[in-house]
């Protein structure tokens, strides 16, 4: 049974970080929150595993 | 030439209940002439339960209403002889295209599955189906069945104790009583009989109006659903297109809460629309124009004592997922047959917690899914219309999002899992058919599956022996002896024996599976009729 994996998976993560602010930059509010909304269904459907995505939606909104 | 629904079809007659000394008691009366009253008492009917169907009216319903019917409730419609002339009138349709602002980002095709007698969907108004209905009561009528029509008959009042209730019926020569071992109540959401006893009819409310507008126009669209987000011509809201026997289309345009009804359905006001949305140069008759509202609710029982609800009175839902008139039929499909045996005394009236239970699972799975789609349709905060405009951006682009579309969710029948009815499953066979399902339609040698059943139960054997008729304590079970060797499609293997080598299917009146078995075993059998029966 797959599980969500919290451990450090990213190589090279501020090249990450940085790719993902490059893609928000000079956007508006709304134009950045739907390219977040649309980056999360796209990485969601890669995904895939309904336990992994629950347990993310309930990992990232902090509850325990 | 006036529509069918100007015509008074069941004109108010005087009855001899109303001359007679003592209020006359009757097994059943069916409150409301509409699809679901209609379809219940002409299954009564049809298996010599005498039944009196009482309606305010004497017309079939003003306006399309709803126009989306499905394969089950069709098959449920064929059982009670209704179903060609549904099919030859109706439109069949598979496409479905939506739109956001501008852009198609998605399209679906029903892609019906082969090897059923009836389409995955037909539009057709709702008055032709209560047209066929009526039509059906008069040939029955006719063949001496205990059926009776009563228009411009108002239902005053209602009382009940444990044997039975008490009717105040209002006619144009005034009110009179009669009495029922049973009333059901189709008596649609506002439900007058509901509201007498006081009975709750709580859920979900949702912020919204919608403009209903049925226009008979020569138009070149072809046979499609067609479903816009966010439209230019309606802009923030959704809107519909959708195709109709006749040159009827039917189109529907959110119009958001705050509204001024009576300014809105102003025939200027509605052209204005159409043209914005279809083109200056467009010419039509307005047939029908409504605005509604709706809500998702149920009552939390469907049987009260005496008085059971079947349909809209019982269980409303958003129209998005053609899920009301079709769950409507389902429910009536489910009940009359229970309904007889407790009449024949062959079952207790305990059996009615299994209608409760089973219908009550099918509207809360339908209020699950219109629901959704309701909160796709018309987001309720920020955060879901960005998630919701997100799936249909990406959705031009990409396959992944596609299924996440929700524009209505069509109705599907309710699998009857978990039921205090269901018998023994056997996990060699297809999961489709398990007990609960209904029953899935398949080319058989005398034509179609399901035509073989009636409403009667039946012991379907493929490749088994079993005595030709069975039965217990008075309750007739039927066999229908199929064999592989007839199966050159190979459907009877897919749909219902699946790695099995031979199986004997326990199947209720209402076409649904009660239990199923690889060879015949007589007190299995037995004690799963028992069962399906309520005893």
């Amino acid at each position: 049974m797959a599980e969500l994996n919290t451990r450090a998976n990213i190589k090279v993560p501020d090249e990450f970080y940085a790719e993902l602010l490059t893609v928000h930059e000079g956007l508006s509010k709304a134009e950045s929150d739907a390219l977040n909304a649309r980056l999360i269904l796209l990485l969601a459907n890669h995904i895939g595993d309904r336990q992994v995505l629950s347990e993310a939606l309930q990992a990232a909104a902090l509850k325990e | 030439m006036s529509k069918i629904f100007e015509i008074p079809l069941y004109p108010y007659q005087r009855s001899a209940d109303q001359d007679a000394a003592t209020p006359v008691r009757h097994p059943v009366v069916v409150v409301g002439a509409g699809p679901v009253g209609l379809a219940l008492a002409i299954d009564l009917a049809m298996q010599d339960v005498p039944v009196v169907v009482l309606d305010e009216n004497d017309k079939v319903s003003r306006g399309s209403r709803a126009i989306c019917f499905a394969k089950r409730p069709l098959e449920i419609l064929d059982r009670l002889g209704c179903g060609d002339p549904m099919v030859d009138k109706g439109v069949i349709w598979n496409l479905g295209k939506v739109y956001f602002d501008e852009r198609q980002v998605f399209g679906f095709n029903l892609l019906p599955e082969q090897g059923h007698k009836r389409p995955a969907f037909i539009n057709l108004q709702q008055y032709y189906l209560e047209q066929y209905l009526v039509e059906r009561v008069r040939e029955l009528q006719a063949e001496g069945k205990p059926i009776e029509l009563r228009g411009g008959s108002k239902v005053l009042n209602v009382a009940q104790d444990d044997s039975g209730a008490e009717l105040t019926i209002g006619t144009p020569e005034g009110p009179y009583q009669i009495k029922a071992d049973w009333v059901v109540a189709c008596d649609g959401a506002a439900s007058p009989i509901r509201t007498l006893l006081g009975l709750d009819f709580t859920g979900r409310v949702f912020e919204d109006n919608f403009l209903i507008a049925d226009v008979v126009m020569e138009a070149k669209f072809p046979t499609e659903r067609w479903f816009w987000f966010d439209p230019p011509f309606n802009r923030g809201q959704s809107a519909l297109l959708h195709k109709q026997p006749d040159n009827v289309w039917r189109i529907d345009f959110q119009l958001g809460w705050d509204i001024d009804r009576e300014k809105e359905l102003k025939p200027e006001n509605i052209d204005k629309r159409l043209k914005a949305m279809l083109g200056e140069e467009i010419s039509y008759e307005l047939e029908w124009s409504s605005i509604y509202t709706f809500q998702c609710r149920r009552m939390e029982r469907f049987c009260e004592g005496r008085v059971i609800f079947a349909g809209d009175s019982a269980h409303q839902v958003s129209p998005f997922g053609a899920r009301g008139a079709n769950s409507g039929l389902q429910d009536a499909d489910n009940l009359a047959w229970k309904l007889k045996l407790i009449i024949d005394g062959k079952s207790p009236p305990t059996l009615l917690n299994s209608y409760n239970a089973e219908r009550v699972h099918g509207a809360q799975e339908n209020i699950l899914n219109s629901s959704r789609s309701t909160d796709f349709i018309t987001p309720k905060s920020d955060i879901s219309r960005i998630f919701r405009d997100a799936v249909l951006d990406l959705s031009e682009r990409y396959e992944a999002t596609g299924p996440m579309v929700n524009s209505g969710r069509l109705s599907v029948p309710c699998t009857y899992d978990g039921s205090q009815l269901n018998g023994p499953d056997c996990d060699q066979m297809p999961e489709r058919t398990r007990p609960g399902s209904p029953m899935v339609d398949a080319p058989v040698p005398a034509g179609w599956l399901l035509d073989q059943l009636g409403s009667a139960f039946h012991l379907m054997t493929i490749d088994a022996d079993a005595p030709d008729t069975a039965g217990v304590d008075g309750v007739e079970l039927k066999r229908l002896t199929l064999s592989s060797t007839d199966d050159a499609d190979g459907y009877l293997r897919q749909r219902y024996l699946g790695d099995a080598n031979a199986a004997v299917y326990l199947i209720r009146p209402d076409q649904h599976v009660a239990a199923r078995w690889d060879h015949y075993d007589e007190a299995a059998v037995k004690a799963a009729l028992l069962k399906a029966i309520g005893r």
